[in-house]
């Protein structure tokens, strides 16, 4: 608990730095978010930088926006008039939210099942065809696979619709996209880590006492296997979101990712500073979330954190 | 005396002839370095080299399919895709490897710094490595190429510099038992500098990982390079790359599919021989590998 608590309160220094980070660098983006094709009169931008609180020096406006964050306001967005930096992200968060939550399961449901059998024949044709694939998963970008799943089961197939948001159907590709990319890694993980647990003494061990063999390798091995396996989640979630940025965009999906893209084209200087804010505080927790499932699994590291 | 004699006969043995014997025995990895020399020579002679010029518009020949004339098909303005594919492909080369070299430098002087210091401040140097490693960094990439202009200097600075992470890690554990090592100790008891011990004895003895872990960061730069591009906040046109390329292709590949399929494939068997070479070079090289 004492560690828990420990981790929650790392996160604050930590994510004080992001903010003032993105703040600098999203105020020095060049080109401000009133400067259009057809220049505003100087008063009404003047009034508008006024009301958006642009005026004032960068430290101030950084102070306050420190402040209002710790009442959870993320300030007003800019190129969205009329609504809050929080409800623009939080009509886009579900979206992501459960893309990325159903990659994940995707991704761990093949990842970790095909990592299994690879090691539990270890060079046959068995373990040698799924790792091939998997070699070939690591390699090809979300940005590549995106297009030709797309390519196939949409335009091809005619299967699925190529893009949009709102059914069922529309949720396939995205998530395949994003999963079958996750799922390659934690594959090869998952093997590779059996492999080394396998030949380890207490499974030698359990072996020689007779426990049964499906018990020896679910229970015994396996179990130890997956330490690294969850580990590596924290990162995984890392790559699901920056997949998301391309994958959002390739089918048309109003989430997260896509308002970040857009936002940094618009210059929209909150809501980029808001996304971010999101992202980074959503990969700080999945990783202690990551790390504490460790813990949980392992008894070494939880009295040794 | 004995164990050292014992470990500078291994340290040689395994750094030595020996290693590349082990390397040219793995046919994956000296394929793929034969793949990556010939794919780097052609993109880097390809001012020479290609059909046409990367950026000669011939709109009577737009969208063209791959045909004799051009072997792998036109763009939409008529540009010729494999002249683009390979102009393409010095960019993305380049930044590969000078954003790795960035990482390297960085990832060196940090992780060697923190083994030397040692103590608390090591422990707080680590603990800032592990932190910024947790963060969503891409974003930190796309927002510091747009704020310094997307031009070639910044990307490079911006990919390699969150790259260097995983590099500060191993080179300061490596570094960490070079430090304990008996030579070492050694050439600290006969007066040497802490500076002729980093590149007597440091840097020689750090060069297989250093060879290793540089291999294996070029691809996650390349990565890193197209998915910018890909989001059209990277490179920009005239130029391109092959993460532009496939973000060309992707917008039509319905009625082009030669613009997405020729970038992807060159680019996903580019990513993979790196990572094979860099695996074959780890297997054969470090000492701590476990496949041998």
């Amino acid at each position: 608990m004492a560690y828990v608590l420990r981790r929650l309160l790392e996160m604050v220094p930590v994510l004080l730095i992001v903010v003032a980070a993105t703040f600098f660098l999203a105020h020095a983006v060049p080109g401000g978010p009133f400067d259009k094709d057809r220049p505003l009169p100087a008063e009404v931008k003047a009034r508008l930088e006024k009301y958006y609180g642009l005026d004032q020096p960068l430290q101030i406006q950084l102070g306050n926006y420190v402040a209002n964050l710790t009442q959870g306001d993320l300030g007003p967005s800019i190129k969205y008039p009329g609504w809050s930096v929080r409800e623009v992200i939080g009509s886009r968060i579900g979206v992501s939210g459960s893309l990325g939550l159903v990659a994940l399961l995707v991704a761990v449901l093949i990842g970790v099942p095909v990592g299994v059998l690879a090691a539990s024949r270890p060079n046959s044709w068995l373990d040698r065809v799924p790792m091939g694939f998997t070699l070939v998963g690591i390699c090809v970008p979300s940005f590549v696979l995106g297009p030709i799943l797309a390519l196939v089961f949409a335009l091809g197939l005619g299967w699925l619709p190529p893009c949009g948001w709102g059914s069922l159907e529309h949720f396939i590709l995205p998530a395949a996209t994003l999963g079958l990319i996750t799922a390659a890694p934690l594959a090869r993980l998952t093997r590779g880590s059996l492999m080394e647990v396998r030949s380890l003494d207490y499974v030698r061990t359990a072996r020689a006492k007779g426990v049964p063999a499906l018990r020896v390798w679910f229970v015994h091995a396996l179990r130890n296997a997956l330490l690294p396996v969850v580990t590596y989640l924290g990162p995984a979630a890392a790559g699901l979101v920056s997949g998301s940025f391309v994958v959002e965009s390739l089918f048309d999906v109003p989430g997260m990712g896509r308002l970040f893209v857009t936002a940094i084209i618009n210059r929209d200087v909150t809501l980029i500073l808001g996304t971010t804010i999101v992202y980074a505080a959503a990969l700080l927790f999945l990783n202690l979330a990551a790390d504490l499932a460790n813990a949980a699994l392992n008894p070494k590291v939880a009295r040794n954190p | 005396m004995m164990d050292a004699a014992a470990e500078s006969l291994a340290v040689e043995s395994l750094a030595g002839e020996s290693g590349w014997q082990r390397f040219r025995r793995d046919r994956a990895a000296v394929w793929s370095g034969g793949f990556l020399v010939a794919v780097a020579a052609a993109c880097f002679l390809s001012p020479w080299i290609a059909p046409y010029s990367y950026m000669e518009q011939d709109l009577a020949q737009s969208a063209m399919a791959p045909s004799s004339a051009h072997w792998l098909g036109t763009d939409l303005l008529g540009r010729d895709v494999l002249s683009r594919l390979l102009q393409g492909g010095m960019i993305s080369l380049f930044v590969g490897l000078i954003a790795t070299a960035v990482a390297l430098v960085v990832g060196i002087c940090y992780g060697v710094l923190a083994a030397e210091i040692g103590g608390r401040t090591e422990d707080a140097l680590m603990r800032f490595v592990d932190i910024v490693s947790t963060l969503p960094l891409t974003l930190i990439v796309i927002l510091a190429t747009v704020v310094f202009g997307q031009n070639m200097p910044m990307i490079f600075l911006a990919v390699g510099g969150v790259s260097w992470l995983t590099m500060a890690r191993i080179i300061r554990n490596q570094t960490r038992e070079l430090k304990a090592s008996q030579f070492v100790q050694a050439a600290e008891s006969l007066g040497q500098s802490r500076w002729g011990i980093f590149c007597r004895h440091y840097l020689p003895n750090l060069a297989g990982t250093i060879a290793v872990c540089a291999t294996l960061t070029v691809p996650g730069v390349m990565l890193l390079e197209a998915f910018v591009s890909f989001l059209g906040l990277g490179v920009k046109a005239p130029m391109t790359s092959w993460g532009l390329m496939i973000k060309e292709g992707a917008d039509i590949m319905e009625e082009c599919p030669w613009l997405l399929i020729s970038p992807s494939v060159v680019f996903a068997l580019t990513l993979l021989s790196l990572n094979f070479l860099g695996d074959g070079l780890r297997d054969a090289f470090d000492p701590r590998s476990s496949r041998r």
